[in-house]
């Protein structure tokens, strides 16, 4: 692989950029490798990436039905915090903030992570006692953020309305070094780092059954034929239960349609990332100047990827309140997305009943952010047989234990 | 959105209608089944691509609480609720 530099740059210029080469190789599937990972979205290559480069394995091949990154990872707000409550939670998700730090110089590709700063703000009284208290979880955590004033708000975001009506601003949780990267850009880097390694992206390759023999996973049969392993990855969010089912367990998630809007592109107007939980909506600019904006989930199950119109109504027209600088914006486009939810919206990272077969799964309406922290823990847990430190609260037993990460009324979740 | 067949009003929109998760399987005796049966009681509901049977409740209706079949990928319903409850 040719690295991308500015010598590079001006040595294209000067052959009319005829020697690029393309950034990832797309072979035929061969008949055995050491591993096998379903899934070439965010959180597949990432492990396959930490796969080969923290525990040495490298002949693994990544399985994608659709094309590469083109889920939840294409479709998400691209948000990066990690201001969690749970100790395990915040101790993954900041594992994966700090990994996107450098992930540009270690990818050798631009991820234009940003860290802007992401407020998640206050509008009760309930929200400042909770999210105060998870200002002080994450000091004793490590995890830098604070509890900030509304004049401090306003300093950091001019275009926010403080004193709206129904919903005032009464303070915010800052995380400072929180905030955005280009999410295509994640998928794209971790696929060179995978191919540059000698792994095998495998694209529009669907897995129909997963082999099994004796309680153990012996591989994987796609419609570009059988696939041998002994080493199997299940990282497909929103399909996870689909593909469990094959692998003969079942899976405590549920299946929805989470969606997200961008408008017209504006000048630029807003250089944080803000989150208004109370009324389920969450807004930032992107380089092209555009609004991009999150909205709810979907009232029920659904596998569309496309949600439900009633629901960017209600986001919107609390956002207007909150900004009415965007009251006129076009809105551009609007799409959904399958997520995996759990019931205590935590994560799962886990062996599973069939030997050698691992999940990945349950990060619901905020995988993003834990793309690279999810790698490496779920690669850890791949390479060893056996949890890894960062993995072993996410484990299926919890469910059964009864130790739930509780973050669905704890941390401020947008959902 | 969804037009949902009420067994009492008929059609009406999703807005007026809670959702009350899919239909699992009846609750059993904690005391009676495995420790595992009662877990999965607990924590598992099916989750398929296609059909699947689902409660709903009319809360800013009539009030009724009824089952639908309704596909999970094309949105469309099935069965009326009669039919299965």
């Amino acid at each position: 692989m040719r690295k991308y530099s500015v010598a590079a740059i001006v040595r294209e210029a000067l052959r009319y950029n005829a020697g690029w080469e393309r950034a990832w190789r797309s072979p035929e599937p061969k008949k055995q490798y050491d591993a096998v990972i379903i899934g070439a979205g965010g959180h597949g290559l990432a492990t396959a990436y930490y796969l080969g480069k923290n525990h040495g394995i490298k002949n693994v091949a990544i399985i994608e039905k659709g094309w590469l990154g083109g889920g939840n990872t294409g479709r998400n707000t691209t948000i990066i915090r990690s201001n969690y409550l749970q100790d395990s939670s915040a101790a993954i998700y900041e594992k994966a903030r700090s990994l996107y730090e450098t992930l540009s110089q270690e990818l050798n590709y631009n991820v234009m992570f940003s860290p802007r700063g992401v407020m998640m703000l206050a509008q009760t009284e309930h929200e400042i006692r909770g999210y105060r208290r998870t200002a002080h979880a994450n000091n004793l955590q490590g995890v830098e953020t604070e509890f900030i004033d509304p004049k401090t708000v306003k300093k950091l975001c001019p275009i926010i309305e403080l004193s709206g009506p129904r919903f005032p601003v009464l303070g915010a949780l800052w995380q400072p070094r929180g905030g955005t990267a280009r999410h295509d850009a994640v998928a794209w880097g971790y696929a060179r780092a995978c191919s540059d390694m000698g792994m095998d992206i495998i694209q529009k390759c669907e897995v129909t059954d997963i082999l099994k023999s004796n309680g153990k996973v012996v591989g994987v049969e796609t419609t570009k034929g059988v696939i041998k392993t002994h080493n199997l990855g299940i990282i497909v969010a929103g399909n996870s239960s689909i593909l469990a089912e094959k692998a003969g367990f079942r899976l405590p998630i549920e299946s929805v349609s989470l969606q997200a809007l961008v408008s017209e592109p504006v000048k630029p107007c807003m250089d944080v990332v803000v989150m208004a939980n109370t009324v389920h909506g969450y807004m930032s600019q992107s380089d092209k100047g555009e609004m991009v904006i999150g909205g709810g989930t979907d009232g029920f199950n659904n596998y569309t990827q496309r949600g439900s119109f009633h629901h960017i109504e209600e986001t919107v027209r609390a956002l207007i309140e909150t900004f009415p600088i965007i009251s006129r914006l076009k809105m551009l486009r609007q799409w959904g997305g399958v997520v995996d939810v759990t019931g205590d919206r935590s994560p799962i990272i886990s062996k599973t009943p069939l030997e050698g077969c691992f999940i990945n799964c349950g990060w619901g309406t905020g995988g993003f952010k834990a793309i690279p922290g999810s790698g490496w823990a779920m690669a850890e847990t791949m390479a060893n047989g056996s949890p890894s430190q960062l993995a072993s609260a996410f484990s299926l037993d919890r469910f059964r234990e009864g130790r739930f990460i509780d973050e669905s009324v704890a941390a401020g979740v947008a959902h | 959105m969804l037009l949902i067949n009420c067994p009492f009003c008929k059609e009406r929109n999703e807005t007026e209608f809670v959702y009350g998760g899919p239909v699992g399987v009846d609750r059993p005796d904690p005391n009676a089944v495995a420790d595992q049966e009662w877990v999965d009681f607990l924590t598992l509901v099916p989750n398929p691509t296609g059909p699947v049977f689902e409660k709903w409740w009319h809360a800013r209706g009539c009030g009724e609480w009824f089952v639908i079949c309704r596909d999970t990928v094309t949105h469309e319903i099935l069965e009326s609720p009669d039919e299965k409850s």
